[in-house]
């Protein structure tokens, strides 16, 4: 019972996920900067804006339906922290496996996008759904070549487990070369899902505002931001479980630092 | 026009496509444009109207006001008008100092375009680092007049700054840079397949339609025109300079492009010629405070187009009458046409082309009703008096501030 809660809470839970999203959030601010020519924020910076707007005032537009309005945010925040669960990410075994678990979390990774959606539309604003529509088109775009990918990576494992996926590949690491192609489709049906450029269009500033998130402020938004992070981290823990199984027979606390530059490498 | 079934988008008059407040109402059907109309007026600052109450050298700082970008334009225009009804002919220094200026000015001013234009197609990479070249121009223009925006070089009967030998270098060593770093932009510009894709093609404006609906500027010439106000009507010391109208038959937003890097190469010739060219001599002439009765014309050739100011003088120390044309009020109503049948991902981006200036559009017309003659026309006075009134109306009130300030000053 206390394993499970700290599992859930802690590690590699929601406290973990936090700080890991910040850390993500970061470093893909900061080389996004670089590439640019710019300097980029400050290491505390995505923890200051988490901050700032979570104490700021909540404001919920009156044509809004509220529950959906309010709901949608933790949804996303809950769905993409369960995922992380069932991911193995310091040894050949995740928190939680039964063989059908790579099923659950590519739902679980598909649910934000219709909260996005579902937030967007019920916000009643017509840049919402314009953006909400867009991040629904991609969803179909992303989702079909992401889930080809892993599951071609299971079926060559014969498993749908994917801590016996990961168990299969480690021990036999020649197979890993078979699945380089899916690996980088993988990749960038990912940045599709996570909406990051050149896949930002549902939130094209330019012409729609924020897209989805225009009438989102204060602590909802704040939830959807760091839903987002811990999305860009499970989605690479994902892919670094599925596709870069290295070292994972190893130490527990080698595997865990192998995985983070796994993870790095896959957001960088 | 717009129709009842069609989505309706607001663009504006808050939106982040644009940078002043302006508005575009946008008729979506899926994600294409059927419909579009624009809104002026959010902006109007009366300051033709503030011209009529001020002597002719305030009226010049006034009207550098009129934008932040194109600043030396507006001022160089309203000094070349108010010279013009005065008879009085600038020394040849001063011409040369005023394009060398206009010059500079508009290498910042289509360097910040083309950032501009990065950011709206989401190359937000091509924003930051034509910014950052940017700044090498806006420096300059520091050194050279003191300030970043609103010079304050010019005045009645020429420039107020000289230019000395080691800034002469300083220039001449900015433009080697920017001529490098241009030539870049043109080669991503004509290779990069992110921006052929997103600007070919796109805000079609047919050479006819530029025509008749009087585009100026970089608008007219990427539709094939070859209307420029430094060769057509040359001010300044255009006449003795050689440069080439650089025009493109391509009619869409790359075109547009085209035109815009092909005059910074332009221009980066130009500087180099008036370090080269600029006589000895003085810099300004003395003009008496009142000018003598008449009117005139006055055009001048800025970043976005052409400039027209009006300037009617009764022998009096302060104007008239002054009327601003902007550019942007000639290229607006070609936006509406560009955007037909357009999807709405390509709506910031062909505003964008024209390069818009809103907040030094905005006029207002007084209309005379045609059988009573009766008009409606206020003092100057009594706008400021209106307007002091409605601050304290909402608790804003300056009265004991400005005495205190005026006994300072007195003391």
């Amino acid at each position: 019972m206390l394993k499970a809660l700290f599992h859930i809470l802690i590690f590699p839970g929601l406290f973990f996920l936090f700080i890991f999203g910040f850390i993500a959030e970061y470093v893909d601010r900061k080389l996004y900067a670089r590439f640019q020519n710019r300097v980029g924020p400050p290491w505390f910076q995505p923890v200051a804006d988490f901050i700032k707007l979570v104490s700021k005032e909540e404001v919920i537009p009156e044509e809004a339906d509220v529950t959906v309005f309010k709901l949608m945010p933790i949804f996303a925040l809950v769905a993409s922290a369960t995922a992380i669960l069932y991911i193995p990410i310091w040894s050949e075994r995740a928190v939680f496996s039964f063989n059908g678990d790579i099923i659950v979390v590519l739902y679980l990774l598909t649910l934000p996008t219709f909260t996005y959606f579902l937030g967007g539309w019920y916000s009643r604003s017509v840049y919402s759904m314009i953006g909400a529509v867009r991040s629904l088109t991609q969803l179909f775009a992303y989702e079909v070549p992401l889930f080809l990918c892993i599951l071609a990576a299971a079926l060559l494992a014969d498993t749908w487990s994917l801590s016996e996926m990961v168990k299969f590949y480690s021990h036999h690491p020649g197979y890993w070369s078979f699945n380089l192609l899916g690996f980088m489709v993988a990749l960038i049906s990912l940045l599709g899902k996570l909406e990051k450029v050149p896949f930002d269009i549902p939130e094209a500033e330019t012409e729609i505002v924020a897209g989805s998130f225009t009438e989102y402020n204060g602590k909802l938004l704040a939830f959807f931001r760091m839903s987002f992070n811990i999305e860009m981290v499970v989605g690479a823990s994902l892919l670094a479980a599925v596709f870069l199984p290295f070292g994972l027979n190893l130490h527990p606390l080698i595997t865990f630092l192998c995985y983070l530059v796994q993870v790095f490498f896959i957001i960088a | 026009m717009h129709e009842s079934g069609d989505v309706k988008i607001p663009i504006g008059p808050q939106h982040p496509a644009l940078k002043e407040p302006e508005s575009f109402l946008i008729s979506l059907r899926g994600e294409k444009i059927t419909a579009s109309s624009v809104r002026l007026g959010y902006n109007h600052r009366g300051i033709e109207k503030a011209c009529e109450a001020r002597s002719y050298t305030q009226c010049l700082y006034l009207i550098e006001r009129i934008c932040g970008i194109c600043s030396h334009s507006h001022s160089t225009c309203f000094a070349q008008g108010v010279e013009e009804v005065a008879g009085i002919e600038i020394p040849s220094r001063a011409k040369y100092m005023r394009t060398l200026i206009a010059e500079l000015e508009r290498i910042h001013s289509h360097l910040l375009w083309l950032g501009v234009a990065g950011h709206e197609i989401g190359f937000d990479t091509l924003l930051m680092y034509t910014w950052r070249d940017r700044e090498v121009v806006m420096d300059l223009l520091a050194t050279l007049t003191g300030n970043r925006v609103n010079y304050g070089i010019n005045t009645i009967g020429g420039v107020r700054r000289d230019i000395n030998a080691k800034q002469k270098e300083e220039v001449l060593k900015a433009m080697d840079l920017l001529e490098d770093r241009t030539k870049y932009y043109i080669d991503l510009a004509q290779n990069e397949t992110t921006l052929l894709k997103r600007l070919k093609g796109v805000g079609v404006l047919s050479h006819d339609d530029a025509q008749k609906l009087d585009a100026v500027g970089p608008t007219a010439r990427a539709s094939g025109i070859e209307r420029d106000v430094r060769k057509d009507d040359p001010y300044a010391a255009y006449a003795e300079l050689d440069f080439k109208v650089i025009s493109v038959n391509t009619c869409d937003v790359y075109g547009r492009t085209l035109v815009r890097l092909g005059e910074l190469m332009e221009s980066f010739s130009l500087v180099r010629q008036v370090i080269a060219k600029i006589p000895d001599g003085p810099i300004a002439v003395k003009v008496l405070r009142k000018i003598p009765a008449g009117e005139a014309v006055s055009r001048y050739e800025a970043p976005r187009g052409e400039d027209l100011h009006y300037i009617r003088s009764n022998g009096t120390e302060k104007p008239d009458r002054v009327k601003v044309r902007a550019p942007t009020l000639a290229n607006i109503q070609s936006v509406s046409k560009m955007l037909e049948d357009r999807y709405l991902a390509d709506m910031p981006i062909v505003i964008a082309a024209i390069d818009p200036c809103f907040s030094c559009t905005d006029r207002l017309v007084a209309l005379r009703d045609a059988k009573s003659k009766e008009k409606n026309t206020v003092a100057w006075e009594t706008i400021r008096l209106n307007g002091i009134h409605w601050h304290k109306h909402r608790g804003v009130d300056f009265t004991s501030l400005n005495k205190r300030l005026l006994k300072t000053f007195n003391a």
